[in-house]
């Protein structure tokens, strides 16, 4: 065992280290990369989105304004007047902080985006670093249906661009399931469970929580089963009652998109997103030839307000690294998920 | 390229056989995989074949759509992001606490000790089972025979897996504490869960039904 204190046997190559969960890029894996981020920056660009950068420190209190729990920032340090500074953990908080002291009369909507890293505290693996690079772009000042389905189709213009083929985007709503547990009047710790079990992707743990709510045959069947429906447009169409009324958000994007676009949704009505600003629609991206979501975004309406400058907005994020993986599974013909 | 069939993980070992029954029941043919016990992989029926701990790795890096696993390797690998779709009933067992019989030499090392030393293949379910009940413990991670560090004074007790308790009491030690019955589960991949939603929720409908 050698590094970088230590004594390498002669001969040996002495190692440096460098933090778990990140790497070094090399040029053959640049240049591809580059490729992917140029394209995306022109299609961004051409769509009438504009660059920004923030700094890749900020105040550990704004992230904390900003809700990211779930992706919380893990890398901390202290400034020369101790205060607390952290490596973000993500691009939207940031750009919110920036929209309302930056633009703070600027007439909405705003329209920018990004190419930025970002740091968490994940387990590092392939396509899974701690420190990764995002794409995206944030709209603010559009409300839904129309500023979500401008973000969704933006997202197929780029995934189309960079020559991802086999692309779907599952379409969810936070509020939907919510809304179906204030219908029936699960509160409390009860409905922390049942959310704990959804958050966890364990649906034998759901229908556990649910039976143990305790409502009559009919409901209890309906929290359990919805959570559990992706598909095309038959899914919404085979809602009824009040499960319909609460999928009526994601009805209305779906009525405004091309078909293009339209024919690329994966309504997925147990979608869940571990940020914790999102307000309403929220989506992933996912290819055959990935195992993981190669991106995501979603409705944060309350998050500008928390900065000062109430304006409903909507944003999606590509993680770079897994859509150049997805890519080159698409060229090998990789099986893949 | 990817069309709608699916890879599934099937666990060698102690629930391979009534997966293979089950997988006989809604229609997948295991014959190639009963009469080939060095195989590992089943192109033709999509089966591919591995120990219940490597299942949730497969699953979760999508080289296997859906799989079967016991919920014991689910709770330790409570970080892998798979869907649990299904308990499959099947493969129950209890996560015990044991130690040699007599008097309990757990309870003596932790008063006269401050702490018990544990052996496990679970350390992760055993380390929260100690925290929960407010005792302190070193846990000491084996990979097999969990049952001879007790015995050898390795460990004061251990954490494992028992269906019967057989091989427990063959080797002279006593149950003290049951932590959690695991059955066996059927997990998926969150993205072929989306993407191959048809036939996995088909699948699901001929499990329900087998």
């Amino acid at each position: 065992m050698s590094d970088a204190t230590g004594t390498a046997p002669a001969g040996a190559p002495t190692i440096h280290p460098i933090p778990s969960g990140t790497r070094d890029v090399l040029p053959d894996e640049m240049r591809e990369l580059r490729a992917i981020t140029a394209t995306a920056l022109e299609v961004f660009t051409r769509a009438g989105y504009g660059e920004v950068q923030t700094p890749a420190l900020e105040y550990e209190d704004t992230l904390a304004r900003g809700d990211v729990r779930g992706a919380p920032p893990v890398y901390r340090l202290f400034d020369e007047q101790g205060r607390v500074l952290v490596l973000r953990s993500d691009m939207t908080v940031p750009i919110a902080r920036l929209v309302a002291t930056r633009f703070a009369n600027a007439e909405p909507p705003l329209r920018l985006c990004y190419l930025a890293h970002a740091y968490r505290g994940v387990r590092p693996q392939r396509g899974q670093s701690r420190e990764f690079l995002q794409a995206g772009i944030e709209l603010v000042g559009a409300e839904a249906p129309g500023g979500t389905a401008e973000a969704l189709t933006l997202l197929c213009d780029v995934l189309d661009a960079v020559g991802l083929a086999d692309y779907r985007i599952g379409l969810g709503d936070v509020g939907l399931y919510q809304a179906l547990l204030d219908g029936y009047g699960v509160e409390g710790a009860a409905r922390e469970r049942v959310l704990h079990e959804l958050v966890t992707r364990d649906f034998v743990g759901l229908e556990r929580e649910v039976a143990a709510l305790g409502l009559d045959a009919e409901a209890a069947a309906l929290l359990a089963r919805v959570p559990q429906l992706r598909g095309g447009p038959e899914v919404l169409a085979g809602l009824d009652g009040q499960a319909a009324e609460a999928a009526e958000g994601m009805r209305s994007v779906y009525a405004l998109l091309e078909p293009r676009v339209a024919e690329r949704l994966i309504f997925d009505l147990g979608l869940v997103r571990s940020l914790g600003y999102y307000t309403g629609a929220i989506f992933q991206v996912y290819d055959p030839a990935l195992g993981v979501p190669i991106g995501g975004g979603g409705r944060y309406d309350e998050l500008l307000g928390r900065f000062g400058r109430p304006l409903p907005a909507v944003g999606f994020a590509l993680n770079v690294e897994r859509l150049h993986i997805a890519l080159a599974g698409e060229e090998r013909g990789e099986r893949g998920a | 390229m990817s069309d709608n069939r699916l890879m599934i993980a099937v666990p060698r070992g102690a629930l391979l056989k009534e997966t293979l029954n089950l997988l006989d029941a809604i229609g997948v043919d295991t014959a190639e995989v009963r009469s080939n016990d060095r195989k590992l992989l089943f192109r033709d029926v999509g089966i591919i074949t591995m120990r219940p701990s490597d299942v949730p790795t497969y699953v979760e890096a999508g080289s296997a759509d859906i799989g079967v696993t016991g919920k014991d390797v689910l709770i330790e690998q409570g970080e892998r992001e798979v869907y649990e779709l299904l308990d499959l009933g099947y493969g129950g067992c209890t996560m015990v606490l044991a130690s040699v019989a007599g008097d309990d030499p757990m309870e003596e090392a932790r008063r006269r000790l401050g702490m018990m030393r544990i052996a496990t293949k679970y350390p992760k379910i055993a380390a929260r089972h100690f925290a929960a009940t407010g005792r302190q413990a070193e846990m000491v991670e084996v990979k097999g025979s969990v049952e001879l560090a007790p015995l050898t004074g390795l460990a004061d007790g251990i954490v494992d897996l028992t269906a019967t308790g057989t091989t427990l009491r063959e080797n002279g030690l006593v149950v003290r504490e049951e932590i959690v019955v695991c059955t066996a589960r059927l997990i998926a991949n969150p993205v072929s869960h989306k993407l191959k939603a048809a036939a996995i929720d088909e699948l699901l409908e001929r499990v329900r039904a087998a």
